[in-house]
């Protein structure tokens, strides 16, 4: 079994036809753990890739407007946005630290509030799956497996079907709407910068990110590294610090561009159990294939029979 | 009634993006898709029965469907342009393409039919084409179900097994109706169209009881009440065409359009009705995060047996 559909695969670029040789599979490892929610990395994004303007409401372009939820007016990724630095505010139990005792009276127990606020904040972006279903569905080849293992949509032969877009099960390519000259029309997503990569730089937004929260490198070494940050935070007390999307035999055979968060990843937008809908094609077409055969076989038996 | 799971979420913010797709363009498409290919292969034993009434109607069917189908595919593209793309490639991954080269032939052989039978130049190769259209028919009718299915929205995709059933249901109904307005020996097609409509109600209750969480995206809303009153003109449509064969001559011929007319309303609101309940089961969360909640529960209490 190639694992061609679903299930781990070690290159995926290999699988697409790439010969020997070919560059090794580079990926995001985005630790949300140090985000400070700057939002360089949107910014930087939207300069290098030249991406027109989009407000929170994707449907209005040109309306830069509020979400009125959070620090986050952004909203989503999009087919104009493709880093979206999500903003969380959670009410939680209060932590306590561990104090030095300076001889002073202790506060008396029990008093004051229980719960604290935290802020999360992470930098989401294309996944860039192993087993990328907006990939396997594109009708026109206009979705390709580059050399670098990343996913990317050539847009001189996307014709606008929109088909990518239901299938990502993560909700990140989208159409773009606006003029034509600006893309308007057609399917858009990260790139992972890849005029950039063919140059021997890192995407735009791993440059700009001023606290390394946004890493970029081969995938292997990216997630040795992210083993090695999740022990450090397990040790230092996150015992909520996970890994998100690193995992090869997950639902899209591992991501591309995976994550530490500090909570589920419902909270962050992110399914928590993302399938490739392609891992359940091949049954869909036995499906329609007996399906077919019952008309075909009932519209025959309807002639049976002699007529009036 | 599925109680209202607890579930998290990024302040009420979908997690996958509902499709682009444009109402009426594609559920309009799916409805006329399944009634041409339907109609192509009742016409095409038709024509090799010698019941001429239905043969012509089929032929019209098919080809008017397929003419509309493909204009309503046209004009959903963002870039319609490029229509021709869609044939630059032959991926078995993707449903589109597939149905890229289903849809192609059979229009083109659908057309040759109609134009032989509109003209009456060339019938043996109108036969021919006849024939070729009504083989690929079945074809038309079940595509388009793996076409909704494929794709990360929770309503369709989770019912990926029953979807082609039910579409394949909804175009007997739809194209039998059709046949049951032809003049003559309209048999076959009250026929394919009792069963048609009897494997429609019968997948649909199967999807509604086996679905799970989606359930609730076809059974409430405008969804749910697209989908009820299908059911309604469905079973009025099956039994009016039941009454037809029953009383025949003129009696039984109203009888038969009536039943044609409701059968065809019955499957166009079937196809809205999924079409919707897929967008609405796309735009909230809860159905994304539910189920897959419910899948890793499952998964890890398995484990737990194992240890």
């Amino acid at each position: 079994m190639s694992n061609s559909l679903y299930g781990p695969l070690a290159d995926p670029s290999a699988d697409a036809g790439y010969p020997d040789g070919h560059p090794p599979r580079v990926g995001f490892f985005t630790d949300t753990s140090v985000c400070i929610g700057c939002k360089a990395c949107e910014v930087a994004c939207k300069e290098w890739n030249a991406l027109p303007a989009d407000g929170a409401h994707h449907d209005q372009p040109d309306l830069l407007d509020l979400t009125g939820m959070s620090y986050d007016n952004t909203g989503a990724l999009g087919a104009s946005t493709y880093r979206h630095v999500a903003f969380i505010e959670q009410t939680v139990p209060r932590r306590e630290s561990p104090t030095v005792d300076l001889g002073m009276p202790a506060p008396p127990e029990g008093r004051g509030d229980p719960t604290e606020v935290r802020w999360l904040m992470s930098s989401d972006v294309c996944k860039h799956c192993t087993h990328a279903a907006c990939l396997d569905v594109c009708p026109t080849g206009a979705l390709i497996r580059t050399e670098h293992g990343t996913v990317l949509v050539q847009d001189d032969i996307c014709n606008g079907c929109g088909y990518c877009i239901p299938a990502c099960p993560y909700g990140v390519i989208d159409q773009r709407k606006g003029p034509k000259e600006l893309g308007g029309g057609g399917a858009f997503k990260c790139t992972m910068c890849q005029d950039r990569l063919g140059a021997g730089l890192q995407p735009a937004c791993a440059t700009a990110c001023p606290t390394e929260s946004i890493q970029f490198g081969p995938l292997d070494e990216l997630r040795e590294r992210a083993d090695a940050r999740l022990a450090t935070l397990h040790e230092h007390g996150v015992p909520e610090a996970r890994l998100y999307g690193h995992d090869p035999d997950d639902g899209v055979g591992g991501d591309g561009a995976f994550f530490l968060l500090l909570d589920e990843p419902e909270v962050y937008g992110l399914p928590p159990d993302p399938v490739v809908t392609t891992r359940d094609l091949p049954s869909m077409w036995r499906h329609a294939a007996v399906a077919a055969l019952t008309v075909a076989a009932t519209v025959a038996a309807s002639f049976v029979g002699g007529r009036r | 009634m599925v109680p209202d799971a607890e579930f998290t979420s990024y302040y009420g913010r979908p997690i996958i993006k509902s499709p682009t797709w444009k109402v009426p363009d594609v559920p309009l498409y799916l409805y006329l898709g399944g009634a041409a290919g339907t109609s192509a292969s009742l016409a095409a034993l038709a024509d090799l029965t010698g019941r001429p009434a239905l043969r012509i109607v089929g032929r019209y069917t098919a080809l008017g469907g397929a003419l509309v189908s493909v204009g309503a595919l046209v004009h959903d593209l963002g870039r319609p342009t490029r229509f021709l793309n869609m044939l630059r490639v032959i991926k078995p991954t993707s449903p589109l393409s597939v149905g890229s080269w289903i849809l192609s032939p059979f229009g083109t052989l659908a057309g040759i039919a109609a134009a032989s039978e509109l003209t009456g130049l060339l019938p043996g190769i109108g036969r021919l084409a006849g024939v070729g259209a009504g083989l690929v028919g079945p074809a038309m009718t079940t595509y388009t179900a793996v076409l909704l299915a494929n794709t990360a929205v929770p309503a369709w995709h989770e019912g990926y097994q029953e979807l082609p059933f039910l579409f394949a249901g909804s175009a007997m109904a739809a194209g039998g109706g059709f046949g049951l307005l032809a003049t003559g020996d309209v048999t076959p097609a009250r026929r394919v169209a009792v069963a048609g409509a009897a494997l429609e109600l019968t997948a649909t209750a199967v999807l509604e009881r086996r679905i799970g969480f989606a359930r609730k995206a076809y059974t409430t809303g405008r969804p749910g009440m697209l989908l009820k009153v299908a059911r309604a003109a469905t079973v009025a449509g099956a039994a009016a065409a039941v009454a037809g064969g029953v009383l025949g001559g003129r009696r039984g011929r109203l009888a038969g359009i009536a039943a044609g007319v409701l059968l065809n309303a019955g499957s166009a609101a079937t196809r809205f009705g999924v079409f919707d309940a897929g967008m609405v089961s796309a735009k909230d969360p809860a159905y994304t995060v539910v189920p897959q909640r419910e899948r890793m529960a499952a998964r890890e209490a398995a484990a737990e047996r194992e240890v």
